[in-house]
């Protein structure tokens, strides 16, 4: 969503700015998304993004969940010099890494244009049991925060979390404002959300995940099963192409005999590719009964990838680029391989014929790694290729804000650097625009071709 | 909020099984409503075209057939006309030898019959000549005769014996 506003009216804006030579500081914190708190009314104790400029104490208090308590009294009326949640401080300096990042994590509601957020479904699993309900009922307290906690639960930065605490009240209490700092365990170092509730400060726990802490998550106290931003974009994603694609259908009966037409032959020459060009070579007369789930991994991913190429709603969400999706397609692919697999196929993975049996030996452990390596790459090279052409669209259009060098997002910046950072930021961004646009084809058609690689691979038959 | 957790790299349950079940009617849905039945229309399509080009590649071979008869044909008629010529050229030819034949013996029996006659006639003009010859010279002898030899009968017979025998060479 970040790119939706950058890439269309940041640089839009920006030339309006220069035209009108007004106060851009307003536009700045426009455009660059920073955390203007005056927007939603208390002061510069919101949010703190910066685990550069906090003292250590912040670290200290955090790993006490209840420290908070002792504050509680001038932490709540001299609104957060950092003695308690970490509310307080703001380091305003513009972060492009940050905002990259932000952009590509998934999310409970789908930002629109500045603080108007299109609602999603949450389903929320907990200890105390299940919850749906929209992300709307949070409130709006800007930058995606909610104003209110609904039986623990939290939306902050468009992410629900949960109280972890088991003092918090269960049903709806309006909360002050919320808190992120970066804490240390087990040698990394992760961010760890609080929540300011009657001056005290509440630590967060993020939804579980599956990592078991490899990366920072593990399982937490509570599920999150909601309709998130990039659910979202799938079921678009999925409504698009099958509407399209039944249009196409369809007319191959309304329009039999004749020569195709519309979108018919918009999509029959790549059907026609697939079929010819990956599965007829591995597959050969059972490219049939391969054929549509290898177009449909090839659509769904191709569809998912241009999607996430619009900048703005209902575009921008890294569906292809979060490593839950590529995992499950990579899934797909390994469970079809291995339930059709026949017997020439197995042979070669537990013992290799034509070798001597001291090879034999240590060439099974190797292929039945390949077994597992093959569906890994697949799921990483997908990942990877789209995460990083996200993030570097956002880093091209930060140059802006980069080069305008402003001290703050609340302050002025220099005119001269935005206008160098803008003339950069432009065609570079249209030029990785345009790559991009080839990678979401070829990165499709590289999952496709392989699965085909690896699923042919299993159902070929013997030939020596 | 840097590299200390990168959010898109974390498997998330939610996530994956939303993407589980709705790449899972995806799969089904499309291959039931649209690529199975595309498809199958491309193939029919793609025999439709073998058919038609086949089709229209007997066609040819047809005509071609066709076209090589009525030369056969053509042959055939051609030969027949110069045949015919030739037959009727040789009747032409019979026809005006055995009527020159036919003239000709026309000719010759004419010719004949008009020597016959001349032959006739000569023979006839002969025997008058003859005869008148013989009288003349009867008279003749007889003048002489009958002023030298009157009345010898034997004188007569004798001049009679020479007339006869001029008339009989």
């Amino acid at each position: 969503m970040r790119k939706a506003i950058i890439c269309t009216f940041g640089i839009l804006f920006l030339t309006l700015a220069l035209l009108t030579a007004q106060d851009h500081s307003h536009h700045n914190h426009d455009h660059n998304h920073s955390h203007d708190h005056s927007s939603h009314g208390h002061d510069h104790s919101g949010h703190n993004h910066d685990h550069h400029g906090h003292d250590h104490s912040g670290h200290n208090h955090s790993h006490d969940g209840h420290h908070g308590h002792n504050h509680a009294s001038h932490g709540h009326d001299d609104h957060g010099h950092g003695h308690h949640c970490d509310c307080g401080k703001h380091d305003d300096s513009f972060d492009a890494g940050a905002v990259a990042f932000h952009h590509i994590m998934d999310a409970n509601q789908f930002r629109v244009f500045g603080d108007i957020n299109v609602p999603l479904p949450c389903f929320l699993k907990s200890d105390d049991g299940f919850k749906a309900m929209l992300s709307s009922s949070f409130g709006n307290a800007g930058h995606g925060n909610g104003k209110y906690a609904i039986d623990k639960y939290v939306m902050v930065h468009g992410t629900v979390m949960r109280v972890a605490d088991e003092g918090f009240p269960m049903g709806k209490v309006e909360v002050n404002c919320y808190g992120h700092e970066e804490i240390v365990k087990d040698g990394k170092e992760l961010p760890l959300f609080t929540v300011s509730y009657q001056g005290k400060c509440w630590k967060l726990h993020e939804k579980s995940t599956l990592d078991g802490g490899i990366l920072g998550g593990g399982i937490t106290s509570f599920y999150d099963f909601s309709i998130t931003k990039n659910v979202f974009t799938m079921l678009l994603g999925f409504l698009i192409l099958f509407l399209l694609f039944r249009t196409a259908a369809k007319a191959y009966t309304t329009r039999k005999g004749m020569a195709p037409k519309g979108i018919q032959s918009l999509l029959e020459p790549v059907v026609l590719f697939i079929r010819d060009e990956v599965a007829v070579p591995f597959f050969g007369h059972k490219a049939d009964k391969f054929l549509p789930y290898l177009l449909s991994v090839f659509f769904f991913i191709v569809g998912l990838n241009l999607i996430g190429q619009i900048p703005f709603f209902p575009g921008s969400g890294n569906v292809t680029g979060s490593l839950s999706v590529t995992a499950v397609l990579a899934i797909f692919t390994f469970v079809i391989t291995t339930i059709n697999g026949n017997k020439h196929y197995w042979e070669h993975i537990v013992w290799m014929p034509g070798v001597p049996a001291w090879v034999k030996i240590i060439l099974t452990p190797v292929e039945i790694m390949g077994m597992f390596i093959k569906p890994l790459t697949l799921m990483l090279r997908l990942f990877a290729n789209i995460t990083a052409g996200h993030i570097v669209l956002v880093i091209f259009v930060s140059l802006i804000f980069i080069f305008g060098g402003a001290p703050s997002m609340y302050e002025s910046g220099n005119m001269g650097g935005s206008i160098l950072g803008t003339a950069m930021a432009i065609p570079l961004t249209m030029f990785m625009m345009a790559i991009e646009l080839l990678v979401a084809f070829i990165q499709g058609f590289v999952f496709c071709i392989l699965s085909a690689a690896y699923i042919g691979a299993a159902v070929e038959d013997a030939h020596h | 909020m840097i590299l200390a957790k990168f959010y898109p790299f974390i498997p998330e349950p939610g996530l994956m099984l939303w993407t589980l079940i709705i790449f899972s009617l995806f799969w089904f849905l499309m291959s039931k409503f649209a690529f199975k039945p595309i498809a199958g229309a491309l193939k029919e399509r793609e025999n439709d075209i073998q058919k038609a080009l086949d089709e229209a590649k007997m066609a040819r071979q047809e005509m071609a057939n066709l076209k090589s008869e009525h030369q056969a044909l053509l042959e055939q008629a051609k030969e027949e006309r110069s045949q015919i010529l030739v037959q009727a050229k040789e009747a032409a030819e019979v026809y005006r030898k055995e009527q020159k034949e036919k003239a000709d013996s026309e000719f010759r029996t004419k010719v004949d019959s008009a020597l016959e006659e001349i032959e006739n006639r000569k023979m006839e003009a002969m025997i008058t000549i003859k005869n008148d010859a013989g009288q003349m010279a009867l008279d003749i002898a007889e003048k002489i005769l009958n002023k030298e030899l009157k009345g010898d009968p034997a004188q007569e017979s004798f001049v009679k014996g020479l007339v006869d025998e001029i008339k009989l060479s």
